[in-house]
């Protein structure tokens, strides 16, 4: 006979196999480095991140500015530090946006009845077809002075940023979350529990989304990555943050023009944005493998 | 007479298939056409019938897991077709169902102990959770399970013993009636046989009323009292199952039983071999459904179906030449 279990909860059940997952550890451990960096690191390294320098500019990777300087002579690395709040900020809160929406979204086309699936799926259908950067700069138009005025240059354009960022990503989510759904409704366990007398929310939330959130995990940490380029594509339409605000796209996109004989330039704000899309990657399928107790971890 | 515990009449279950640019309803799959039976307290139903003849159908429509057509459903004396909500969800403490693959019926998200906690949960049977763990504990063991295996997942069971998990979650509400949806079919046979015994002892001990629906005769040979024989949405014949095994009366009867394996190969017995598949259920044949494949049809066949009709003790069948 097998020897009893000890009795945990499942969140510990859930940790003690999320540390089995090697990469997803050690990719915890470097996205909560870069975490801790750009929380701190602006007094570690006390530079000002937009002191113009034309003796030092384009200089590469020294004591005096470890990951170079830029074509005004700015330090990298001080505007890396101050750029990766924004870029990890905005990735991870489009990310919650897009994921919410989506699963809300697809939950209820794929457990309502036919009309609200027809009518949701139909507005799912629109936003993929919307020609996005038009309407982008028509939002950022509409929206960036009134929300500027209520919460600060920073915040507002934060807010709206994140806004339309995650605005925009639901729909894969929401296409995938219901199309999960329609297969898991018709299963056996789920007809159990509706046997059983269990309430359609009961059937939703016990039942259904926890079997229908591996893919949902995957597109999510898929998403932060492409929430960071989408900020840099914001900025470089000069539709984001103010220019003179650092982020790890806009870095990014003021270097392409000298990569030639300044690559410094374009390489660390590179790294970061690989390191944090892979680092977020792993921890997103150690995430799916721990909340699977199928897998044997 | 007295009410039977499950009364079902003139059950009819049509699928629609929808095509066309605007979704039309083109056509309908007549999964069940026009069914009747009864079945009393503490008695075992065996309903028979190969695949797609609207056996499982049948069963889901009288739980309102499937929405009927039209026809009702009465069990114990309230029309469960006309059931609201709440009565639904009260009706639930009466009729269970068991499910056929056991790897599918079990939330393989969920402890086996949170399975069978589950309607002890919704309908609030359980003051505390001592009371609740005390309770899951007493129904493994009803089962034939551990208690230590209320912490495992279904993935680390057997077939057999998902299909005791699954038992007990359906006793849990101390149900009257269980449909049995083929519960052995997706088994070893060995196993099989512990589990229609875990079912038989069951019945003994609380009473139970099991509509068992399955496609292997000597199974529900064993373990019904009475039996009916469905082919394609309409049951053809209904008898005690004794009456049935050793006197078949409808032609359809005659020939699944002949196909049934005899485990003593110097028995010589004649095989009813039928011509074709299966018609259709989209476009089922008029009059007697059988008729296209019966060694006995006539002319009448093709034009009038035959209703049961009573051939004496309980035997009941649908054939206008036999009974």
């Amino acid at each position: 006979m097998a020897p009893a279990r000890r009795d945990v909860s499942p969140t510990a059940e859930a940790w003690r196999r999320f540390r089995r997952h090697r990469l997803a550890v050690v990719s915890s451990v470097v996205l909560l480095t870069m975490v801790a960096m750009v929380l701190v690191g602006p007094w570690v390294w006390p530079v000002p991140i937009n002191e113009i320098d034309f003796a030092a500019k384009l200089q590469g990777p020294s004591w005096a500015h470890p990951f170079g300087t830029d074509d005004l002579g700015q330090d990298i690395l001080a505007r890396l530090l101050y750029g990766g709040r924004i870029s990890l900020a905005v990735g991870l809160a489009a990310m919650v946006v897009a994921i919410t929406v989506g699963v809300v979204i697809g939950a209820t086309a794929g457990i309502g009845p036919g009309w609200v699936d027809g009518a949701l799926m139909w507005l799912t259908d629109l936003f993929l077809t919307l020609p996005q950067l038009p309407l982008l700069i028509l939002l950022m138009y509409l929206f960036r002075d009134p929300l500027k005025a209520i919460a600060g240059p920073e915040v507002g354009v934060f807010v709206l940023v994140v806004a339309v960022i995650g605005g925009f990503r639901w729909m894969p989510v929401a296409r995938l979350v219901r199309a999960q759904f329609f297969s898991l409704r018709e299963k056996e366990f789920v007809e159990a529990a509706r046997a059983l007398g269990a309430s359609t929310s009961r059937q939703v939330t016990r039942h259904i989304l926890p079997n229908a959130l591996g893919p949902v995990i995957v597109a999510g940490s898929i998403d932060v990555a492409a929430a960071i380029i989408a900020e840099s594509t914001l900025s470089f339409l000069g539709l984001g943050f103010p220019s003179d605000i650092p982020t790890w796209g806009s870095v990014l996109r003021d270097a392409k023009d000298t990569m030639d004989f300044a690559p410094h330039w374009a390489i660390f704000p590179g790294a970061a944005i690989f390191l944090a899309v892979l680092t977020i990657n792993f921890i997103g399928d150690g995430l799916r493998d721990a909340l699977d107790p199928r897998r044997v971890l | 007479m007295t009410e039977p515990l499950l009364r079902v009449e003139n059950l009819v279950k049509q699928f629609p298939i929808r095509g066309g640019l605007l979704s039309r309803v083109v056509d309908k799959v007549h999964a069940v056409d026009g069914v009747s039976f009864e079945v009393g307290a503490g008695e075992t139903l065996g309903i028979v019938g190969e695949s797609g003849c609207g056996k499982s159908t049948t069963g889901r429509c009288i739980l309102r897991l499937i929405e009927p057509t039209s026809g009702e459903v009465w069990f114990e004396g309230r029309n469960v077709t006309a059931m609201d909500k709440t009565a639904l969800r009260a009706l639930s403490r009466d009729m269970q169902i068991i499910f056929q693959d056991p790897y599918a019926s079990l939330n393989p998200r969920l402890t086996v102990g949170a399975i069978i906690a589950e309607a002890l949960i919704i309908h609030k049977l359980a003051k505390t959770s001592r009371e609740m763990e005390d309770r899951v504990v007493q129904l493994l063991e009803t089962v034939g399970l551990q208690p230590d295996h209320m912490r495992r997942f279904p993935h680390e069971f057997s077939g057999g013993q998902r299909q005791r998990i699954g038992i007990g979650r359906a006793l849990a509400v101390e149900p009257k009636l269980i449909v049995c949806d083929e519960p052995v079919s997706a088994l070893d046979v060995s196993i099989q046989a512990q589990v229609i015994n875990l079912l038989e002892d069951l019945q003994a001990k609380f009473n139970l009323t099991y509509l068992f629906i399955a496609h292997d005769l000597s199974v529900v040979e064993h373990i019904s009292t009475r039996v009916a024989v469905m082919y394609l949405g309409r049951v053809v014949e209904i008898a005690p199952s004794h009456a049935l095994y050793t006197n078949p009366l409808h032609p359809y009867t005659e020939a699944l039983l002949s196909a049934v394996p005899i485990p003593d190969p110097t028995v010589k017995r004649k095989r009813i071999r039928l011509e074709g598949d299966v018609p259709n259920p989209i476009r089922p044949p008029p009059g007697c459904h059988f008729h296209t494949r019966c060694p006995i049809a006539q002319a009448r066949c093709s034009i009038e179906a035959p209703t049961l009709k009573d051939a004496g003790g309980g035997h009941q069948v649908a054939c206008h030449f036999r009974g």
